[in-house]
């Protein structure tokens, strides 16, 4: 029975093994995946993706290595950890108040890119610059 | 299942001074390579580098003439060795006046014990392949699926596969290429696939043999092979700017990169990329960054002249021994 499912894109040069491990951190923040859940097995993930096998299991070893989730011979792997804040859910408040002050940008003209510039320049504002998953094109700047 | 499908102590194939020569002249000469089991394999390089030669030579189709290729430690014909192999030529060789259904049961009959149907009909079952129509009658795909699987249900340990994928739309593509690998996960299966089609492999092979004239150019883990390399972009030439300055080269090799091995480099106006092979952090005012398995195999192939690359763990273990 599989929680999430993961989307594997070949050409964005972010390698296969940290999209498996950024989509499995974003299901946890977002709570899509909780504490006790099971991952989708090796074998699961290659009949949906096609990709080699041995990518999985290097992804779920460096989530492992986090502590986010944790390999039970025989059985799976398993979430042990969420990365869920209460605030940070699907229905929390903050999340309408975003909604809100989107609706009110594009009503004064922005379009999706002038908002997403003043997002992020809030964004580094308030938190710095070292944003925790990093640009899915910053190790490579050819 | 947590453990990563390869071993890297145990051995699937190796090559020892591998040669072959046929009436039209020298197919391949003096390969030598391991490939550790559990691996998927890529065999790329040009048409006519040998691809076809060497899994025939794995399949034990053909003998060399000069040198040896082992698989699972013996010679490929070698009974012990049989039961676990898996060879899909690149013509997909099959009895046209069989029908689907005979055709599975030929494959159930002649490799008793080891035969999955269930498999096989998975592989079929999803392309709607019709069992009671003859082999001759289907279409290329169609007669790729039924040959596919064949050689999946068989569950070999060391599955060699030539072209597989050639004829096949990208919808059935990537279901074929899902069920190789699905298989590789359940069995941990050690796959050599030939491609002359390079994006195909991205993302499914973690080992790499790259072929070219016959020799082995590049062999090893696909990762080491990409980081061992570098793409460095600057200003061609001296300071002064000027294209392609005489003082620039250092013999035929930019300076500033005199340290590494340049495998390739192209100047565009002042701009110069090079494909270089690191020794050491690179110095000096370029840009650099990790190539895609794509640059790295076509700089290769752009620079005959550039020296191969074995990792330590594609160096065959028996000339370590016999040294």
């Amino acid at each position: 029975m599989c929680v999430v499912e993961f989307r594997i894109d070949r050409r964005s040069g972010v390698a296969t093994y940290l999209q498996i491990v950024q989509q499995t951190k974003q299901a946890l923040r977002l709570g899509l995946l909780a504490p006790g859940d099971k991952l989708p097995t090796a074998k699961e993930v290659v009949a949906a993706t096609a990709i080699n096998p041995n990518t999985v299991l290097k992804a779920y070893r460096e989530l492992d290595r986090e502590g986010l989730v944790e390999a039970r011979p025989g059985l799976g792997t398993f979430v042990r950890r969420s990365l869920a804040r209460p605030g940070a859910a699907a229905d929390s408040p903050l999340r309408a108040e975003l909604a809100d002050w989107m609706d009110r940008a594009r009503a004064a003209g922005l379009d999706r890119e002038d908002a997403a510039a003043l997002v992020m320049s809030v964004l580094e504002a308030e938190f710095g610059d070292g944003s925790p998953s990093p640009a899915p094109h910053a190790h490579r700047t050819l | 299942m947590t453990d990563l499908t390869y071993q890297p102590d145990r051995t699937a194939v190796e090559a020892v001074g591998l040669g072959y020569k046929h009436w039209r002249g020298r197919a391949l000469r003096d390969c030598s390579f391991r490939i550790p089991s559990g691996r998927v394999c890529g065999l790329v390089g040009p048409n006519g580098a040998g691809k076809s030669t060497l899994l025939a030579l794995a399949a034990g189709l053909r003998r060399p003439t000069e040198g040896r290729i082992e698989l699972l430690g013996h010679a490929p014909a070698h009974p012990a060795v049989r039961p676990h192999l898996g060879y899909l030529a690149q013509d997909k060789p099959l009895y046209p006046y069989l029908t689907v259904r005979e055709t599975l049961r030929v494959g159930r009959e002649l490799n008793p014990g080891r035969w999955d149907q269930g498999t096989a009909e998975r592989v079929l079952g999803k392309g709607h392949v019709p069992f009671g129509r003859r082999i001759a009658t289907l279409s290329g795909g169609q007669r790729t699926r039924v040959a596919l699987a064949l050689v999946f249900a068989k569950r070999p340990e060391i599955l060699l596969l030539d072209e597989p994928m050639a004829d096949l739309d990208p919808l059935v593509r990537h279901e074929m290429t899902a069920a190789l690998m699905e298989a590789a996960a359940e069995h941990s299966t050690t796959v050599v696939m030939s491609s002359h089609v390079l994006a195909s492999l991205e993302g499914v092979c973690d080992y790499l043999l790259l072929i070219a004239g016959g020799r082995v150019r590049l062999a090893g883990e696909v990762e080491d092979l990409l980081a061992a390399h570098s793409l460095v972009v600057g200003r061609n030439g001296a300071a002064g700017g000027e294209a392609a300055a005489p003082g620039g080269f250092v013999a035929g090799r930019p300076a500033g990169l005199a340290p590494h091995t340049v495998i390739e480099a192209r100047t565009t106006g002042r701009q110069l990329t090079a494909l270089v092979r690191a020794e050491g952090p690179v110095d000096g005012p370029w840009e650099t960054a990790e190539p895609s398995l794509e640059e790295l195999l076509l700089g290769y192939l752009r620079s005959p002249g550039a020296p191969s690359l074995l990792t330590p763990s594609a160096e065959p273990r028996a000339r370590k021994a016999a040294a």
